[in-house]
């Protein structure tokens, strides 16, 4: 460690006291201010969410392996499908890049000593935990069948158990907005010395632009789960069009937050690919500022591009139109990050690691989710696809495809500074390998029979899209697979892995500054930025090549 | 925002900040945004009331007339004056005069306290008449379709603002509760200037309320 910004790539010996033991028990993680520890806390309480959300999926597809009943009947499809939703994206990917890394990585980037107000991020812990608690409660009181979009007025009429799920969900907001909150304030008091904006590695940018839309979007998804929780319990009629309410007026509610919330699990993805892409390439970013303001302008039209949701809700044709034009700006600003990431690609010294081959795959899978994207932003295509599998086939290359591939990405390029341990590359890759090939052949299928006419959210469906939905759950078991194979050899390396160095990667991003894992306040002695974010080259240094 | 408040006045500074001013700016910086979040939450309502003003406007223009205009017209001078005595309130501490502060803030906690009063004296009535959201409201005096929709905006914007002016008034008497203690001063004032921007926007948000039910 050296008060400047350089950076070595080896270091003698792992720290004897760091911040996992620097304090023990139970008791000093659950009353813990460390944002290190929040982030670990998080990490392993998205990863249970995942492995639960995961297990309804893999029954989903089991349910579609025939075209009659399977393994459910339609009433336990419909819970299922809903939880897988609810789960996956509330308690999974909403928080999981942020809460995890945004929590333990933005203060190292930033060179501060913890988040502004860490007393409040561990409260957003804790509001996460009880909103989760929650939702599973209701998952277990019987759960229900309105799906995730919880569209009034069924949701306010259906039999099932609404009320917890969306008092969960109304809490799981609060967390939201609390870590948003608390990121954006961090970013703007907390750089250190010589850290002016355009220094910010690109992981900051990306999770500073989420953290707006967290902040600004998710009071709205609060009042609308609200009033839905109140008219569920008391009928005061708000959604209901036998008392005069309007149920389109939901679905501009709920979609104001969760259009918005696309970019809030999208966004910190592209976010950690723009760090790590630097690193494995060991090549200075093309266009940093780009990538970076792109972040803003994906926030930004983000939040005007809700209605594309709503083609056939009876929206008005010009606002269809106008709602189809903001949301292909979402494709002008994305294409310009692809762009800049396949130029920071050529002639970089692409190190062939996990991480890349989910690089790769991150790559393809945005690409060709933006661009179905793109079409079914297309008012008259869209009318064609709609509620097919062909939408939940983009959702997912862009939700699947990019966010957990960065999730990934983030997991394996920040496993050793987190832990102190790395994990085995060999097996990595073979893990990368089948995730990236196992979701090609879950969704590629997908598109084809949504395209053919297969509808979202029947437990049955005609003998002619069987080939496609047996191929689709083949392609899933292989993603589960390559899951069970990472969550052992991540096991295997916390236990039995080799000592990490405290630069592994040779990476310039900030956060390797400091020993792996951190000391408690982070750095050892205060730090002065002297050299902009992802630089590889020095006047007169050779670019290094690091084999692994 | 608590680590960073100074519940002690000596080591105010928490262990991250550098400076005291850049860690009041902090806060002051998380309260503005979290006073944007406050805005959006209710945006969704000024919606919903546009919406079905728009639907029915004969039955919203006519259940308006309904509303008790002498209790709202009290209740929004009762708020503007809190949010006086609350500005003065931060101007005293900013001078040391930690008495004044403290009775100003006694008022303001008195004005809430009375616009509560007042608006429950509003909903009994309301109650009485049946005029009452969605599947409870049997008021006969307005029948044009859409009344009851009237209502559950009524109920649920007022009801949303009330829970707002208890969370406020709680602030502020944590706020008294410190001022009492004498742990404010002319160099450490931000919770006061806090709970006062608070109180401020629970004041803003009647002001937009009261014209749109009561008075258009």
């Amino acid at each position: 460690m050296s008060q400047s910004s350089q950076l070595s790539t080896d270091s003698p010996s792992p720290p004897a006291v760091n911040y996992l033991n620097a304090d023990r028990g139970v008791w000093s993680w659950l009353t813990t201010i460390d944002h290190k520890r929040i982030g670990v806390m998080y990490l392993v309480s998205v990863l249970i969410a995942f492995l639960l959300g995961g297990i309804f999926a893999m029954a989903l597809r089991l349910e579609l392996l025939t075209p009659g009943p399977t393994i459910m009947g339609a009433n336990t499809y419909n819970r299922m499908f809903t939880l897988h939703g609810v789960v996956m994206i509330f308690l999974f990917m909403i928080p999981a890049i942020p809460g995890v890394f945004g929590n333990f990585m933005l203060p190292l980037m930033l060179g501060a000593k913890d988040v502004a107000f860490p007393k409040l991020n561990l409260l957003s812990l804790y509001l996460y935990w009880t909103g989760a608690t929650l939702a599973l409660a209701g998952m277990i009181m019987g759960g229900t069948d309105t799906g995730w979009t919880l569209y009034a007025p069924y949701s306010t009429t259906t039999p099932t158990t609404v009320f917890p799920i969306v008092l969960g969900i109304f809490i799981l907001g609060f967390s939201s907005i609390l870590t948003g909150l608390n990121f954006i304030v961090t970013i703007h008091t907390l750089r250190a010395p010589g850290m002016g904006w355009m220094r910010l590695q690109l992981f900051v940018w990306g999770i500073y632009a989420t953290s707006i839309i967290q902040v600004l979007a998710t009071p709205v998804i609060g009042l609308t789960v609200m009033l839905v929780g109140i008219e569920k319990v008391g009928h005061f009629g708000f959604f209901d069009p036998s008392r005069g309410g309007d149920p389109v007026l939901f679905q501009h509610f709920f979609w104001f937050y969760s259009h918005p919330a696309v970019y809030i699990m999208v966004l910190p993805s592209m976010a950690v690919v723009s760090d790590a892409i630097s690193a494995y390439t060991r090549k200075n970013i093309f266009g940093y500022k780009a990538i970076a303001y792109s972040s803003l302008g994906i926030a930004f039209v983000g939040f005007f591009a809700w209605g594309h949701h709503m083609f056939v809700s009876g929206q008005s044709v010009y606002d269809n139109g106008a709602f189809a034009v903001v949301s292909m700006l979402v494709g002008v600003f994305t294409a310009i990050k692809v762009f800049n990431w396949v130029a920071t690609l050529y002639k970089g010294a692409i190190v062939i690691s996990a991480p890349m081959i989910y690089i790769c795959g991150f790559l393809f899978f945005v690409v060709f989710g933006g661009m179905t994207g793109i079409a079914v932003a297309t008012v008259s295509l869209d009318v064609h696809w709609h509620d097919t599998y062909f939408v939940i086939a983009h959702f997912h290359f862009i939700m699947v495809g990019a966010v957990i591939m960065a999730f990934l990405i983030a997991l394996h390029y920040w496993f050793p500074k987190m832990f102190g341990k790395m994990y085995h590359e060999g097996w990595a890759m073979v893990s990368a390998a089948l995730i990236v090939l196992g979701f090609n052949a879950t969704f590629i299928p997908q598109f084809l029979m949504g395209n053919a006419g297969m509808p979202r959210r029947y437990y049955i469906y005609p003998e002619r899209f069987q080939s496609l939905n047996v191929a689709s759950t083949a392609g899933a078991s292989l993603l589960a697979f390559g899951f069970v194979i990472i969550l052992i050899y991540l096991i295997y390396a916390l236990v039995r892995g080799q000592p990490a160095t405290d630069n592994p990667w040779g990476s310039r991003g900030y956060e390797w500054m400091t020993t792996s894992p951190p000391p408690k306040h982070n750095f050892h002695e205060p730090v002065v930025i002297t050299q902009d974010s992802h630089s590889y080259q020095e006047p007169g240094e050779e670019v290094e090549h690091v084999v692994i | 925002m608590s680590s960073s408040d100074g519940t002690h006045p000596g080591p105010r500074l928490a262990h991250h900040f550098d400076t005291i001013e850049k860690q009041d700016y902090a806060v002051r910086l998380g309260m503005w945004l979290f006073l944007g979040t406050e805005v959006l939450l209710f945006a969704g309502l000024f919606l919903g009331y546009t919406v079905y003003r728009h639907f029915y406007y004969e039955a919203f223009h006519e259940a308006s007339r309904h509303l008790d205009l002498w209790a709202g017209t009290t209740n929004t001078i009762v708020l503007i004056t809190s949010s006086l005595s609350v500005a003065l309130a931060y101007h005293a501490i900013k001078q040391n005069k930690q008495k004044q502060c403290a009775a100003l803030l006694i008022f303001t906690i008195i004005c809430a306290v009375a616009f509560l009063c007042i608006k429950a004296i509003e909903y009994h009535h309301k109650f009485e008449e049946g005029a009452l959201p969605g599947a409870f409201y049997h008021f006969s005096e307005v029948t044009a379709p859409g009344a009851n929709l009237f209502y559950t905006v009524y109920f649920l914007a007022t009801g949303l603002h009330a829970f707002h002016v208890i969370v406020g008034m709680s602030v502020l008497m944590w706020v008294l509760a410190r001022v009492l203690k004498g742990e404010f001063s002319s160099t450490h004032y931000v919770p006061v200037e806090l709970g006062g921007l608070y109180w401020h926007l629970v004041d803003l948000v009647w002001i937009f309320l009261f014209p749109l039910l009561y008075l258009i």
